[in-house]
Order: C-alpha cells, then structure tokens, then sequence
C-alpha cells in the first residue's frame, strides 16, 4: 500500500485480457478510436483478428459488440465511459442488456479523469445509469490490481457489465488482485462510523481513515466494488455496528453509490447516511485532484465532512 | 415453379394471419408488416440455412428484424415454420406472453431483440465479422424499414461495414416509401438511397419486393462483389394486398374494426382462389 509507486487501472485491465486472450479464442475487443485511451495498443498488435476497431463510433461498438457475443464472442468493449453511458446509451439497454449478450463495456477516463476537459468528457452519471438497466452488473475498482482481478472474475459471467475505470496512474489499495461480484472488502475496522467507498476514491477513503483516527475516530472503511449486485449483507453488518454510514464517490449525489447504500439500509436497518459526492452541478474543470479537493473528496474533505456528521448526529439533529 | 406458387399463397395466408393478429391485440403495425412479407417468405423459405427444430444452429444463417415493428409478418412466418406453435400467436401482445409488440429472444428464431430503430445493421455488422473470424460460412440479413434509414447509426454502421469488406452482409430496405407521418421523401428526403449507399462502399441492387422469384434469385447471386456488402433496395407497397391499406399512412398502426377486417379478408381470399385458379 505505498503511495510512491502507482499505476493507472487501464494497463493491468489491458495485461488481464492479454492474458485472457491467449487462453481463450473466443476473447475479442472493440474499440471506437480509443485504442491508447484504453492501452490495448499492444492487444491490437497481438491479435489483430480479435481487435475490432470501428472509428468513432460508440453506437456501433456497442451494437457490433453484442453481435459478435451472440455469435459465441466473449466481448469487451473499451473506450471513455463519458460516452459509453451516453451517447451508446440505448445500445447497451436493447443490444447488450435487454438481449442478454455477453458484452463487457469498460468505461476507461471515467469521473473527473479528464478533468480540465470540462463535462462533454466527465462521467459523473454512469452508475446511475447502467444500475437501472436490469441484467446489468455494475464495477468500480478502486486499484489497478483489483482491476486485474475484476477482468479474471466478470469473464466467467456470462452476462453483461459495466467496468468503470479512471485514467490516471493512482496509488494501489491491494498488494495482491483479488475480486468477487457482490463482495465488498473490509479494509479497516473501527466502530465510531462506517465509510463505504469505490473507485478511486478508496484510497483517500483510506488515508481519511488515518486522519480520523489521529482525531480518535476509529472507523470501518469497506471498498464496494461491485455496485449492482451490491453487497447487501456486509452494509447491514457494519451499520449494526456503527449506527451511522458515510459514502464516497466520483460520482454525481444522484443514483450512485450512496443512493445505492442508502436503499439497502432503507429496506433492511435505518440509519444515518451522508453521501460524499459530486453535487448537482456542471463541475469546475480543474486536474482531477483539483476536483476531488474543491468537493471534498480527497482524504482532507473526506475527513472533514465525517467530523461534520458525526457533530451533527451528536447535537441531534 | 413449384416453390413460387406455394410462396405465393403462403404470402396471403400470411397477410390474414397479420391481420388476425392485429385485430385480436388491438394492437399492431399494419403497414409495414404487409409490405415486408414477399421479403421474409423468399429469405426464410427460398435462401437461408436455417433449421427450426435446431434454432441454434452454430453455422445458421441469421436474419435481423431492424424494423422491429414489423413483427407481425416475422412471428407469423417463425410460427409457419415451426420455430414456436401457429396457435401462440393468438397470445401476440396479450398481457406475459412471450410474442410481444416487437420481437424479442424470448421468441425461438429470433437473433436479437429490436424495436428502437437504427441498431440492427452494427449488430449484423458484428455477426458478420464474427463469421469472418471463425472462417464460417454463414451470411447476415438484415431488414431495415426506410424510415428507419433516417437514423445516423445506421450511416455509421454501413461505413463500418464496408471498410471490413463484409461480402457476408446483406441488408435490405423495406422500401416503400411511407413512414408513420407520411411521404419518406417530405419527411426527410432519402434519395438518391443507391448513389448514398454505393458512396458508401456497397453494391446496390433494386428489386421489385413483392416478386419472390426474383427476391430469390437475387439473393442466391449473393454476392455479386467480393469485398463488398449488398444492399437490396427492396421497392414495396406500404400496406400490400389490401386495396384500401395499400399507400396509405394512416395504417402505419392503425387496427382494423370488424367491418375493416371482413373486407379485407374477403379480398385476400379472393386472392387465394384466384391463385388456385391458376394452378
């Protein structure tokens, strides 16, 4: 777990699948002029045959994506999520999802990864979208390692998904890949709150954690990888135990993670929930640490936003 | 000869059963359900490697209902074949059946559930290039109405389609010139369709939609290029073998009431004894 080195999520996705295909004939990438973005160059170099490159034009990736699935393919298309859970929006829910074709998007640059470009290339809405389309599982790994790991898993699932990785090099969470659908991963027990994060965020999570704990709040922290199915059992568990939860998420406060969280503890054990995310607005461009620090999202904000809430439970209110 | 004469009466035999089914859901696409049927019958009955007792077939040939809507004729002709029980399509939109307003897989013989317009092409185009990978010899049809060609993706696709040279794809437009506000040609002007889909890297061939000896022919010369996709403009009417249907927008999803209903079943048998009259 050092912060010295780091590696971005897109090259050990594109190692898996390299991987993958050398067992496994029936591997194929598409890809919509994204090639680099997604660093599977190398892939294309390999397997020329079973690298399906169509310009820009996500619509048809995705409709071709699910074309090849049906004729036997095990797919994986990669390019920027921004227009993935946009612009291909309706090929996914009727080709891929509502067709049942064993399709894999990997939304590569996902969040504020591309910052400074402003929103056209932030997707801040992708879990909201792809968690309401049925048949869909939903990822968001939080290291380049458990990124590895989600590839090896979610090939075996003969079902569609949605992968969100981001595009920086970023600390690892994990020494050693290791991924489950529908397992979230205690990485820190305490019993004052329990912080439930995923995605790039678990690190600052993490270090908020260190933060806290300075200031004699010891909490749980769980990376919850897998969105949609969702584990249910461990939220529940850790809630029992704290009383009160706090989620984080590149993500926008509508839809994501928290709502996702706060349904399960709705349903099954109320209790106080506060959603660090990215507000209902256009974001301020900036690099993505820029970003996450003016919403709160890096390890200071993140802190600072827990001592809130448990003040504001404390007085009541 | 033979095989002509019995498509052509299983052509209004299939026209009576979309009617009945329409007229039972209360619920339907008329129009471009009639026009396409010379198209199904000459592909599923004349061209394609298909087996309906083994819809799974690895080496099938695959047919794509783009127009989805048109799913009337498409049911009616599966169920003629033997994919699924004639008597099902009774449940055709009835509440929990699997035979809903636009095909899904749920229905044996159907590849791909469609409904939104503008899909189809890349799922073929991904089909096809599937075949090309594995070295497989099966050919992707896929029917698109010519309304539907007013959507970009469609462009997109047919772009792609052609830099893979996919001689195994073959799509075809409904062409009969109505979509459900009126004239093609007023909504949005599509001609020249061949000059657009010959820039695009295909080879175009016309085709008189309602002649199935001719459709057949046509797609057993298939492919007349090497390299290239084929794209059958398949020139329709709008509501074919029903005169007061026939060009007519308003039966885009329009449901015949009864009166309707005896009239035009009373043309179509008609029809049917004046092509046995023939025989």
């Amino acid at each position: 777990m050092s912060e010295k080195s780091k590696m971005a999520s897109r090259h050990m996705v594109a190692q898996a699948l390299m991987e993958l295909a050398r067992e496994d004939e029936t591997i194929v990438v598409v890809t919509s002029d994204a090639r680099g973005s997604a660093a599977i160059t190398k892939f294309f170099d390999t397997f020329p045959e079973r690298a399906i490159e169509v310009g820009i034009a996500e619509q048809s990736a995705v409709g071709i994506a699910a074309g090849l699935a049906l004729c036997g393919k095990k797919v994986f298309v990669l390019g920027p999520a921004c227009f993935y859970s946009a612009r291909a929006f309706e090929q996914v829910k009727n080709d891929v999802a509502y067709t049942g074709a064993n399709v894999k998007i990997i939304g590569v640059s996902g969040g504020v990864s591309y910052g400074p470009l402003g929103s056209t290339h932030h997707a801040l809405h992708d879990i909201a979208a792809f968690r309401a389309i049925p048949n869909m599982d939903v990822i968001l790994p939080s290291d380049a390692n458990q990124a590895y790991a989600v590839v090896k898993h979610i090939v075996n699932r003969e079902r569609p998904a949605y992968i969100r990785i981001g595009r920086n090099p970023i600390p690892f969470v994990y020494d050693q890949p290791s991924f489950e659908i529908a397992k979230g991963y205690v990485l820190r027990n305490g019993s004052d709150v329990t912080i439930i994060a995923c995605g790039e965020v678990v690190w600052h999570a993490l270090k908020a954690c260190e933060i806290l704990s300075k200031e004699g709040v010891e909490a749980t922290l769980i990376d919850m990888p897998s969105i949609k199915p969702i584990d249910e059992e461990i939220i529940i568990k850790s809630a029992r135990k704290t009383g009160k939860v706090v989620t984080v998420e590149e993500h926008s406060v509508h839809g994501g993670l928290g709502e996702a969280v706060s349904a399960v503890l709705g349903n099954n054990f109320p209790v106080p929930v506060e959603i660090i995310a990215i507000p209902d607005e256009f974001p301020v461009t900036g690099r993505q640490e820029e970003v996450f620090s003016h919403y709160g999202l890096d390890s200071v904000g993140i802190a600072t936003r827990v001592q809130a809430f448990l003040r504001r439970l404390s007085h009541g209110r | 000869m033979e095989q002509t004469k019995m498509l052509k009466k299983k052509a209004v035999q299939i026209r009576k059963m979309v009617l009945e089914m329409i007229y039972r859901a209360k619920s339907g696409h008329t129009g471009g359900s009639l026009s396409c049927v010379e198209i199904l019958l000459s592909l599923f009955y004349g061209v394609m490697q298909i087996d309906p007792k083994n819809p799974k077939l690895p080496d099938r040939d695959r047919f794509i209902m783009s127009k989805g809507h048109s799913v009337e004729s498409y049911y009616a002709v599966l169920a003629d074949l033997g994919f699924f029980p004639v008597s099902d399509l009774e449940s055709y939109c009835q509440f929990g059946s699997y035979l809903t307003g636009h095909p899904t897989t749920k229905v044996p013989g159907v590849e791909v559930n469609t409904g939104a317009l503008g899909h189809g092409l890349a799922v073929g185009v991904g089909m096809a290039i599937a075949a090309k990978i594995e070295s497989a010899g099966y050919k992707v049809y896929v029917l698109m109405g010519d309304g539907e060609l007013d959507e970009g993706s469609v462009w997109e696709a047919a772009q792609i389609a052609a830099h893979y040279r996919l001689d195994n794809l073959i799509g075809i437009v409904d062409r009969n010139r109505l979509q459900i506000s009126g004239d093609t040609e007023q909504i949005l002007k599509l001609e020249n369709l061949e000059q657009k889909w010959t820039a695009f890297g295909w080879h175009v061939i016309h085709v008189d939609g309602h002649d199935i000896e001719r459709l057949i022919d046509t797609f057993k010369g298939l492919p007349v290029e090497r390299g290239k996709p084929h794209l059958i403009i398949a020139h329709t009417i709008k509501g074919k073998g029903v005169s007061f249907i026939e060009n007519n927008k308003d039966w885009h999803h329009k449901v015949p009431n009864d009166e309707e209903l005896r009239m035009a079943m009373m043309e179509l048998d008609e029809r049917l004894k004046e092509l046995d009259a023939h025989e």
